[in-house]
Parts: C-alpha cells; structure tokens; sequence
C-alpha cells in the first residue's frame, strides 16, 4: 500500500541543509494497522506528510497503492489524497465556520459526488462515530472527543483506502483518547489501512506493528530496549 | 461547485461583516466616482454617427489672412463665408455637401387656442439628410430642385409635428413659419446626435432636438438672419447683401467624401480653389486650408470639457486607491483562514479550486460595492450639475448600460484586485499549516 525507498527530505536555508528524513524506508502493506513511534523532531510529522502528498520530498522513491508519486503534479496528488487518503490530525482540524454535516461533506464536495450520495455518506459516517444526531452542530458546540469524532467521520466519509492519523488521541483526555482509539481499531478491522503517528505507548501497543523512528531514520525497535520494554509493558497492562 | 464556492464566500463575508462593510464601501465609492465622471466624459466624447464619422469631413478656408490666423496658431476660421459656401456647393465635388446655419423661426400654430412659440432651425440643402442619415417617421427630405427653386417645403421634427398635428402624418399640411406657409414634405424621427456634429460652433456640441429645416436658399432669399455665431475681420458694411458677400463667418459647411483618396482629391481641390482666391486678389496669401472628419472635427472644437477628461482621471485614481486599499484587506481576510485552506488541500482540492473559491468570494464582494457603487452612482449623476454646465450636466444619465458597466467595472475590479490574495492563499502549504496546529 506504501512504500518509501532511501526516501529523504531536506530543509535548506542558505547557511544550512536539515534533514528531516534520510534514507528513509518503510512498507505498509494493505490492510495493515502501524503505530509510528519516535521523540519529537525525529521525523514523525514529516513522515505522515510526505505519505499523504502534503509536502514533497528531495531524495529517494515513494509508492502509494503502486504508483510512484514522485512525478505527479498539484492536481494528481489532490485527487489522490481526495480518493485514497483520510486524514486525522492531533488539532482535529475542523473548519469553524462549517456546522458537523458541511465539515464531513469537505471532501466529497471536492470528488464531485452528487448530493443525495453526499448526504448518504455523510450520514452513514456520522453514525459511525455516533454523532449523526449533531450534525448541525458547530465545532465550538462540540468537546475535544466529538470533534475527533467528526474529524473521523470526515476522513471516512470518502472510503479511503489508507487512514493517517497523526497523534489522534493528543489533545483528548484518557476516556475520549480510549474512544477514538476503538473506533480507530474498529475501522481497521473492516479493512482499512491505517498509520497512526504517537509518542502514547499505550497506543502504539495495540496497532499490529510498531515503527521507530529516530533522527529521520527507521530503527530497529530490537536497538532501542527502552522503546521495546515500554511498548512491552503497554501490551501487557492494555485492557484489550 | 460555483454555487458551492458563493455559499461559502457570503458565509465569509457574515462572519467579518466589519471588515465587508470597509471593503464593499471601499469599491462602491471608488466605482460610484468613475462611473459618475465616466457619465459625462461618455456624453461628451460620443461618436455622434459612428457609421459616416470618417466620411463627412468640415472644410475650412482661410479667408482672413495670417494676421488673424496667427491668434489662432495658423487655423483657419472655423465657420465659412456665404461667398465661399455658395462657390462650394456650385462645384459639387464632394458625393454630397451641404451648407448650413441656425435660425430662430416663429411659428404659427394652425389651432388658433396655441400661442405662437419660438424653435432654433436649421437652414440646409437637401443633401444633408442623407449625409447625416436623418432618420424619417414620414414623408423625406426635400429635393435639390426645391433647393434651386427656393422652396417653401419644410422637414419637422417628431416633437413639433406632436405639438401642431398630434402626431399624425403631416405631410402635405402647412406650417407657418416666420408668417409664411410652408409645405411638410418629411417628418424626421427623434433624431439628437450628441454632440451635435454638424454645429459644435454654435451648440457648443449639445442642444435639444432641432424641430425644423427648411432650405438654406430660401432662408437666404428671406434675408433670416442667423442665430449663431457671425464672426468678421472687418466691418461688413450696412444692409443683407453687403452682410452675405463680406468676409464675416457664419455659415458651416459640411461635404461627404467616401473614401481617403476622394477626400485626398477634395483637400486639394480645396487649395486650389484658395489659389484661385489668391490669383483674383481675394485672398493676399497662400491657400491655408484644412479638412477634418467628424472625430477630427470634434476632438479640434475640444468638444470634450476639460473638466471632464480630469475629473475623470482623478476618479479612476480614486478606484485605483480603492482597489489598492481592496487588496490589503482581502489579503489580510484570506491569509487569516490559512488553517481552513491547509484543511481543504489537505482533503483533496487543488490549488486551482483554492483560487476559484477565493475568487468567487471577491466577486460576491465585488457584487455588493456595485449595488452600493450604483446608488451612489445615481446620487452623484444627479450631482453632476455641481461641477458642469447645465448642458452638460444633463446629458449624464443613470441608463441601463450605465448600470451595467457599473456592475461589470465593480465586479471585474475587485475580482482583479483580489488576484493578489487569493494567488497567496492559493500557494499555503498543507503541511506547514497543519504541522503548526
């Protein structure tokens, strides 16, 4: 589903070059669930990024579903991210001015769909994240858990076929943060890719498979025996 | 999606609506200033009859010398002596000419219940109204032999023949004019050219409808004076006939020549018949001729006010402030939702909708300083009488064109004011905005 091959990205400025990711690999085949680990600024964000076609990259290759994005233009990556990619962001990202139904519709205006099919996704995805019944809700009328939940809804709403989710439980108190997470695995278990970005180890213990990241690269989790002994200690006091 | 797009750019605009009210005043003062100005520069500049205007062409002959012409930068006078016109129109070498002046006519009304009243006319020859394509509610013109028989045959205007025949056709019936019958052969449809071409000398380019015409030889036969400008070098003497074959300027002349090189060949004829002038010893110097066609003619008599051409500029310099102003506070509106557009890129529109929305979005903005542009409009074209001279003032009118290109220029200026902006909120990175949040 998306593969990165010495994949690096660099940040220049005219006294200095910063790389955020160097010789970056990694294979997320389909269907799969991975926790994206690592301490700030190692590359984590960049990482969800570069494989939701929001920023470039300078070196290297990168597959989504088979096609090497590299050469696509602003138009080709939109209709992917439109069509094959859901995002969940830590700040939920909803637009303020847009009530609970018009957010979810964001991306499915963009795909051209027609209004009664809108109106049925819409729907059917708010009722996932149990809040159909708050459609004409404003964000600000919302807490932090519901609005992640629409944020969900939003991501959903398209079918995509691979879910980023970058620190979605980050601003969200333990009881929200356990909810978003269930519904995350819920999503995964009817098929849906997913690639979450956390610094939770808690969280990171319920995906399928964890990846570290340290100064822009990929590591072994078995290098790293203070990752692996806390990711350890997660799964074992995880209620699931 | 443009429903879509104007949804969310009035949704916008409620949300700041002091920041849309500064904007919307913004274009509606700047576009009600041009358009007002733009009212009366677009009276003044008409091509009056835009179908003839590079085909009838105003003669001038130098009959009074380079010691009067020199005053006047070596121009020739601007109207033409009886004895020149009347050697012009002999020759006939333009398609069709006509010599022409106004007159003051009494009429007589036939219904003795009205009271004689006064109307400005025009004595001319029959050419004129085919050269000026004078349009005909009934009947025509008069003939050329009615011109050499000194006819008493008239052309009225719809007004008049509203006024005398309640609009009936009239032809055939008589009108008094100057205590005398004349006989309608043609009543002409409302027919204003603006400016009044064939007169600019003594209308000052604009004037109500003339309601009569009658030949130019039987105005001369009848000694009427002219109502216009009579102009001379030296004292014409005493009496009509030492009047009319003085060197005093009073008469316009105008010839239809179709084509450049007929209008070439009638230049020429022009200085040769000023030679002709010279060799009989009318004329002590050199033919000083000139030949302009109608936009010549009316871009010389400075038919358009000066007030008009600066007021207009220092308007469109007001828009320009206003759109400069327009542009900051859309920048400022568009780069606040930097967030909202790192969102909609992020779930799939590309750079191209980004801007179309946007656009949409100044286009509604400029929509609403355009109804505000245009009552401000209305107020300022009915202060126009303010600044210009009533002639003038009154040919500024709020018509649907107006109203239009009121509409259009608001909508198209804010739309390209907005270029800017919205370029800028087109070009926010997705991943900057939401790393930052």
């Amino acid at each position: 589903m998306l593969k990165m091959t010495h994949l690096s990205k660099v940040y220049r400025t005219e006294v200095v070059e910063t790389y955020a990711l160097r010789d970056f690999n990694i294979n997320v085949n389909e269907g799969e669930f991975v926790a994206v680990t690592g301490p700030s600024g190692s590359g984590k964000t960049t990482f969800l990024t570069i494989a939701g076609l929001l920023e470039t990259f300078t070196g290297g290759q990168y597959h989504l579903d088979g096609v090497e994005v590299s050469n696509l233009n602003d138009n080709e990556r939109s209709r992917i991210r439109n069509e094959k990619i859901g995002f969940i962001f830590q700040a939920f990202n909803l637009i303020p001015d847009l009530n609970v139904f018009d957010n979810v519709e964001v991306p499915l205006r963009y795909r051209g769909m027609k209004a009664p099919e809108r109106k049925q996704r819409i729907m059917d995805a708010l009722e996932r994240v149990g809040l159909a019944s708050r459609a004409k809700h404003y964000p600000a009328e919302l807490s932090g858990g519901q609005q992640q939940r629409v944020a969900i809804a939003r991501a959903l709403a398209g079918s995509p076929r691979l879910l980023l989710a970058d620190e979605p439980t980050g601003n969200l108190d333990t009881q929200m943060a356990r909810g978003v997470m269930e519904l995350l695995e819920e999503i995964h278990r009817e098929g849906a890719t997913i690639v979450m970005v956390t610094h939770d180890p808690e969280l990171a213990a319920r995906a399928q498979r964890n990846v570290h990241i340290i100064d822009g690269q990929v590591v072994d989790l078995a290098e790293d025996p203070r990752f692996h002994h806390a990711v350890h200690s997660a799964r074992a006091n995880s209620p699931a | 999606m443009f429903a879509y797009y104007l949804q969310l750019g009035l949704r916008s605009l409620r949300k700041n609506p002091l920041l849309t009210l500064l904007m919307v005043l913004a274009i509606g003062c700047g576009v009600a200033a041009s358009m007002t100005t733009y009212s009366v520069f677009r009276a003044t500049s008409n091509n009056p009859i835009p179908q003839k205007s590079s085909q009838l062409y105003a003669p001038q002959i130098d009959n009074w010398g380079p010691d009067v012409s020199k005053d006047n930068k070596g121009e020739p006078p601007n109207a033409m002596t009886y004895t020149d016109v009347i050697n012009l129109m002999r020759d006939k070498r333009a398609k069709r000419q006509t010599a022409l002046y106004p007159t003051a006519m009494s009429i007589v009304p036939a219904d003795a219940s009205m009271l004689p009243f006064r109307e400005t006319s025009y004595g001319w020859y029959a050419d004129a109204f085919g050269m000026f394509d004078v349009p005909f509610l009934y009947g025509h013109g008069w003939s050329a032999s009615e011109d050499d028989s000194h006819a008493a045959v008239a052309v009225i205007g719809k007004a008049l023949n509203e006024k005398l025949f309640n609009g009936r056709n009239s032809v055939g019936q008589n009108v008094n004019l100057n205590g005398r019958d004349y006989r309608v052969v043609g009543v002409a449809d409302k027919w204003n050219p603006e400016p009044v071409f064939y007169d600019v000398i003594n209308t000052n380019g604009f004037d109500d409808p003339i309601q009569v015409f009658i030949p130019f030889t039987r105005a001369v036969e009848l000694q009427t004076p002219t109502n216009g400008n009579n102009n001379c070098s030296h004292d014409p003497g005493k009496g009509w006939d030492s009047w009319i074959h003085s060197e005093c300027v009073w008469v316009g002349f105008w010839a239809e020549l179709p084509t450049k090189s007929e209008a070439d060949a009638y230049h020429q004829y022009l200085n040769g018949y000023s030679a002709e002038q010279q060799r009989s010893g009318r004329f002590r110097w050199a033919p000083n001729t000139r030949l302009r066609n109608v936009t010549e003619w009316l871009e010389y008599q400075k038919v358009v006010p000066q007030e008009a051409k600066v007021s207009l500029l220092v308007s469109l310099g007001f828009l320009l402030i206003c759109l400069v102003n327009t542009v900051g506070l859309l920048l400022a509106k568009f780069m606040r939702r930097s967030s909202e557009i790192g969102v909609r890129r992020a779930l799939g529109a590309t750079r191209q909708e980004i801007y179309i929305q946007f656009l949409i979005e100044a286009a509604a903005i400029g929509l609403a300083g355009g109804v505000l542009g245009l009552l401000l409009t209305g107020v300022g074209v009915m202060g126009v009488s303010l600044v210009f001279e009533p002639d003038i003032a009154k040919l500024a009118t709020l018509d649907v064109s107006l109203v239009l290109l009121t509409m259009l220029v608001a909508i198209l200026a804010t739309v390209l004011a907005a270029f800017y902006p919205t370029w800028r909120a087109a070009q926010v990175q997705p991943a900057w905005q939401l790393k930052s949040n």
